[in-house]
């Protein structure tokens, strides 16, 4: 199965982070690659980059922010292949921000046939 | 017709946790598994009235659920796919016929893993283990923990929802990664016993001490055992502890109720437990509830015993109402003035919990300070949730006049 692992924490937070954060995602990453986990990741720019879009009657608008304004915001994500729930919280606990922040997992949905 | 009725029953009671599980371990699917053991029950009943009960009903009821379960796989609208022909094929390979002795394997120990898997929620872990290890309807279930029918189908239908669709195993969880697993399996069997510790809910605590002796007899891990221990100590008391309709605190039951040849079976558990050297806060509950059971009156316990019991239990899962407890057992060992100290540091911590202040009132009550007592009574009285805690409380206010 695969799940999407998304990385949650209060933007800044990150600099409360003990140890080199850019070192235990490399690590991470690694990890992950080497046991055929890994079928993708990326950060994401900071909230303040966000646009919101709707489509309302045919008319597109467009707006600054993200679509939630909420404390903790959605940093990045990691899609993982594994064989049931047991191995996918096995590895979101390894991913750093779950110190500090948050890491919801979620299955990919299957459409059959 | 009604000898296969009481037999039915005796069955249903007797297999349907174990035939269950061995069906969903097949199967992967609750509902299917549900169905398909209920179409056997009515085959059971239809072939058993002409035929006689067979010997080995377990058996029975496997192989003909299996039968039903293909038939309802190849009507269904999953009948095309890939995975249900899987199953199908892996069905019809086991071609035993059902007057055909032969033992199931126990996967009930999955099963309980899965019903209490921490990503499911707790009101749902206790639900999913009422309905598939015991086999109460939902309908009981709802009653017993005082919601409606719906919203107990509701509530078990996400629960299997999620099982099925975020990949939660059906596996028991390997070391070391069983201890902490543990912990959700065993919260459920103690809530459900505590559920059942009312007058007119007595079938829980029976499925919760049924279910402790399974995990026990599957796992015999030393705090199973102590969790199991605890249970049979509190049910040993059970004859004592209703009067009238009306619960009886421990320091006023009638010792004489109580089922010495049970308290026996929990202290040998607990010593079992004990023996693997592993302490847990359940053996440490037992532990209190065995010293209290040693004693012929409130009075003769050995209460330094109990504190230092209390002390253990408070170093192991520290929490304000261990902390009470443990001040009321010091207090009945002699030494009132340190008891009262020590509910002075939990007051702020238990500002709205109305043990607190009725102990304290009968502790001040001891120490002479009468207007003190007067007024924690009163305060315990609104804080109490139970007319007849009220009452208790209201007779202890007016004996202190």
């Amino acid at each position: 199965m695969q799940y999407l692992a998304l990385i949650y924490s209060v933007e800044g937070l990150e600099s409360e982070y003990e140890g080199d954060m850019m070192a235990d995602y490399g690590a991470f990453s690694a990890a992950i690659s080497e046991a055929g986990v890994m079928v993708g990741g990326e950060a994401l720019m900071p909230t303040s980059t966000a646009s919101s879009i709707t489509v309302r009657d045919g008319k597109t608008t467009v707006t600054d922010g993200p679509f939630a304004e909420t404390k903790e915001i959605l940093g990045g994500y990691y899609l993982l292949e594994c064989k049931d729930l047991d191995e996918a919280v096995k590895w979101a606990a390894q991913i750093p921000t779950a110190k500090y922040g948050t890491v919801e997992v979620r299955p990919i949905m299957v459409f059959d046939q | 017709m009604r000898g296969i009725d009481t037999a039915l029953a005796r069955v249903y009671r007797e297999n349907a946790g174990r035939v269950l599980a061995a069906l969903i371990n097949q199967l992967r699917d609750f509902d299917l598994a549900e169905e398909a053991f209920q179409d056997a029950m009515m085959e059971a009943a239809r072939v058993w009235t002409d035929k006689g009960v067979p010997d080995n009903t377990a058996g029975w009821l496997l192989t003909v659920a299996r039968r039903r379960a293909i038939d309802r796989l190849r009507k269904s609208k999953r009948a095309g796919s890939n995975a249900t022909r899987d199953t199908i094929l892996l069905l019809a390979e086991d071609n035993t016929l059902p007057e055909q002795n032969h033992t199931i394997p126990d996967e009930r120990l999955r099963l309980i893993f899965t019903c209490c898997h921490p990503a499911l929620a707790q009101e749902s872990q206790v639900a999913l283990t009422l309905r598939s290890m015991c086999g109460l309807p939902a309908a009981e279930i709802a009653r017993a923990f005082l919601t409606t029918e719906p919203t107990m189908h509701q509530r078990l239908t996400r629960a299997k929802s999620k099982i099925r669709n975020a990949g939660i195993p059906y596996r028991v969880p390997e070391q070391p990664d069983i201890l902490p697993r543990l912990q959700p399996v065993l919260s459920v069997i103690y809530l459900i016993y505590n559920a059942g510790y009312t007058p007119n809910n007595t079938d829980l605590t029976d499925e919760a001490i049924r279910l402790a002796t399974i995990l026990h007899q599957l796992l015999p891990h030393a705090e199973v055992a102590g969790l199991f221990a605890l249970m049979t100590l509190h049910h040993a008391r059970n004859a004592a502890r209703f009067q009238g309709g009306k619960m009886v605190s421990l320091e006023h039951q009638n010792r004489d109720f109580w089922d010495q040849f049970t308290i026996k079976r929990g202290k040998n558990i607990l010593v079992d437990a004990l023996k693997q050297n592993q302490p847990g806060p359940y053996q440490f509950q037992a532990a209190i509830s065995a010293v209290h059971s040693d004693a012929s009156d409130w009075q003769s316990t050995d209460w330094p015993q109990i504190v230092g019991l209390y002390t253990a239990l408070n170093d192991l899962t520290p929490s304000p109402i261990i902390q009470l407890n443990r001040a009321v057992a010091v207090a009945n060992a002699g030494d009132l003035a340190k008891a009262l100290a020590d509910l002075e540091t939990l007051k702020s911590d238990l500002a709205n919990y109305q043990p607190f202040y009725a102990a304290r009132a009968e502790l001040r009550c001891r120490d002479g300070q009468i207007d003190k007592a007067r007024q924690d009574y009163q305060t315990a009285i609104r804080f109490s949730q139970n007319t007849a805690e009220q009452e208790f409380l209201k007779q202890k206010l007016s004996e202190l006049g």
